[in-house]
């Protein structure tokens, strides 16, 4: 429709809507009569989440170990950059909950998603709920920017979680750098972070197009418990034994921030940086590693 | 000292702007143009017939020299017009108006336009809060929001080719009130809220005061550009239907929503056709523009709706009890000008006061 000279695109010239430093103050306040905030993220269904699976999950299940948890800073906008893998994985409830019990100033998580999430029955009423948010580069702006939060990425996004069992741990590419430039225009920290464990819980063998092109799903893999048990094979996971260690933070602002953002090649370099990190992370973590079960 | 024309005086909005404006001192002439009588009584407003002439527009701007326009008379809701009619008034109709004060000696300085948000449509990979920088994704899916935006393209046009008049466009959120007509106050007074299964969109409102107090703001105030009206907070179909008080009913299926929205339509169940997507996928708006040129709002989105909640709650026991108004030409011409008429100053406060005032600041 509109095209990018059209009157209407120069009437609605986006350059300084709102003055930058007045953004946080005129944000919508927290009414709290309410048990969702403007997300959508519902307390009540997070914790009642929190409660029952992830507690389990965490515990019992994964037993996870948390290493640099001081890495995630207390306060200010942060960008948590992880690898990803397996059918429908449980990392990013792991990290959160994670945050949650070690870190000593504990800060919800938002998690961005696929916009698949928001369009497929069931998955839109619950995401949301959980603290997905849709992996928009305004959302993800809005979050870190505006109301300085913690903000979970996979870069390798869906090639990520489409990969098959014997690929794990070799990251995908890293998209094209958007993280990186959402990061740098909020002037953000960077955190990257490691996760095993995560690709082994939930190991797909096979991808099957036919199949995924008949439910509408965003893929359909094969795994131990899925498709043979139904949509509760979805939950099937293998008690791997989970590790998550958090690297460094790389501070934005002194990278030049929102002017750097411009700067393609330095936005190449340093998703190429983040990613050779959590890569070399990942061979240490797993050359240390006896067991996939026990550690 | 503004001079306001107001198009639609029949309308809701044309009615309830042109009572509101009337207690400002600052506003010295009011006239509404329309082609149907004005339904709500007024003081110093003077009505007069016109349908879509922009000759005849243009004659009443000179002759009262008007300097501001306001023009609230945007179909939004497919379900008040058909699409013919709708595109007769948004598209011709806004043209029409826009003919009246282009002209280059033409005495208007500001021209207000009341859009709405389906400007933004409601798509799956939408951002969670649109800006007013942003412009839809995907093309229009319907022809509603195809005349909206046409309308507004038309608008933008207007500021460019005369930069002396200043052009203000609000895209207001989904309106709720006890006396407005929208899809969603027809939808809160069923019985049950109906949700396509498997979704609970986040929407959010603006109560109808506040659109009335944001017209006023953008007269008294110089706001030139583009803004969304809608109140804080972005609130959960399902929590919507809470704070009414109702079940909500999924009673439209996630695949073949159109299928269904048709029969269920003739069982009187309106579901207006911009809304189908809405009520799947929402939408929020980022208000903090508005927000950023002084204008505060009444109430948040849970108070809108809460309170629509308690009017729904009375309306069966008030229903009826106030008289209707018609308009009577004679007698309205009496009260005007006759020199036996004893008249109140019209309006003793200065703008700005009166404004804040109404606000309950």
């Amino acid at each position: 429709m509109a095209r990018a000279r059209s009157p209407l695109a120069d009437f609605a010239d986006s350059k300084e809507l709102v003055p930058a430093e007045r953004r946080a103050e005129l944000m919508s306040p927290i009414e709290p009569e309410r048990t969702l905030n403007d997300w959508g993220r519902s307390e009540r269904v997070e914790g009642f989440m929190d409660e029952t699976l992830y507690e389990f999950f965490y515990r019992y299940w994964f037993r996870v170990e948390v290493e640099g948890i001081e890495n995630v800073p207390s306060d200010g906008g942060a960008l948590l950059v992880s690898n990803h893998a397996g059918a429908l994985p449980p990392d990013a409830p792991m990290i959160a909950k994670a945050i949650n019990e070690e870190h000593p100033r504990p800060r919800p998580l938002y998690l961005t998603v696929e916009h698949f999430f928001k369009g497929y029955p069931g998955f839109s009423m619950l995401v949301p709920k959980i603290g997905g948010v849709a992996a928009h580069p305004a959302n993800v702006h809005r979050l870190l920017h505006d109301e300085k939060q913690l903000v979970l990425v996979f870069p390798e996004g869906r090639k990520g979680t489409e990969k098959l069992y014997k690929d794990r741990y070799r990251l995908r590419r890293f998209g094209r750098g958007g993280f990186v430039e959402a990061a740098m225009r909020a002037e953000a920290k960077l955190v990257p972070l490691c996760v095993v464990g995560a690709e082994e819980a939930m190991p797909a063998f096979a991808q099957v197009p036919f199949l995924q092109k008949l439910t509408g799903l965003i893929y359909f893999p094969i795994t131990p418990t899925f498709p043979w048990l139904g949509p509760l094979g979805m939950m099937g996971y293998l008690p791997a034994k989970f590790k998550i260690r958090f690297l460094e933070p790389i501070d934005m602002a002194e990278l030049g921030g929102k002017d750097a953002a411009q700067d393609k090649a330095l936005v190449q370099t340093v998703a190429q940086e983040v990613r050779a990190r959590i890569q070399e992370n990942l061979h240490d973590m797993l050359g240390k590693r006896k067991s996939v079960w026990f550690g | 000292m503004s001079r306001v024309l107001l198009t639609g005086l029949s309308t809701y909005w044309g009615g309830r702007l042109a009572q509101a404006l009337e207690a400002f001192e600052d506003v010295e002439t009011i006239i509404g143009v329309d082609s149907e009588e004005p339904r709500v009584e007024l003081e110093r407003a003077e009505y007069v017939k016109v349908s879509n002439q922009h000759g005849l527009l243009s004659r009443i701007v000179r002759a009262a020299q008007i300097d501001t326009v306001i023009d609230t008379r945007l179909t939004v809701n497919s379900f008040t017009a058909g699409p013919r009619e709708a595109h007769e008034n948004n598209v011709i109709g806004t043209m029409n108006i826009l003919a009246a004060c282009s002209e280059q000696d033409s005495p208007v300085r500001q021209f207000i336009f009341k859009s709405s948000a389906h400007f933004y449509g409601s798509e799956q990979d939408d951002p969670a809060f649109f800006h007013e920088g942003m412009l839809r994704p995907h093309p229009p899916r319907t022809p509603l929001e195809r005349d909206i935006i046409e309308a507004e393209t038309a608008v933008a046009e207007l500021a460019e080719q005369r930069p002396e008049v200043e052009v203000t466009i609000l895209r207001c959120a989904n309106v709720l009130g006890p006396d407005v007509d929208t899809a969603f106050t027809r939808m809160f007074d069923l019985p049950a809220v109906p949700m396509v299964l498997g979704f609970d969109p986040r929407i959010q409102f603006v109560h109808e005061d506040d659109i009335v107090h944001a017209l006023e703001h953008c007269v008294f105030h110089g706001t030139p550009g583009a803004f969304n009206v809608a109140a804080d907070g972005v609130l959960a179909l399902s929590e919507a239907a809470s704070l009414l008080g109702k079940r909500t009913a999924p009673v439209l299926p996630p695949w073949g929503t159109g299928l269904v929205a048709g029969p269920l339509r003739s069982l009187g169940f309106k579901f207006p056709s911009e809304m189908l997507n809405l009520l799947r996928f929402g939408r929020g708006l980022d208000n903090r523009r508005f927000k950023a040129t002084g204008f505060d709002y009444g109430h948040t989105s849970r108070e809108a709706v809460a309170k629509l909640g308690q009017h729904l709650r009375l309306d069966p026991v008030m229903r009826g009890v106030e008289g209707g108004y018609t308009y009577e030409r004679e007698v309205e011409e009496f009260l005007r000008w006759s020199p036996h008429v004893q008249r109140d100053r019209p309006g003793d406060k200065t703008g700005v006061e009166a404004d804040s005032d109404l606000l309950g600041i």
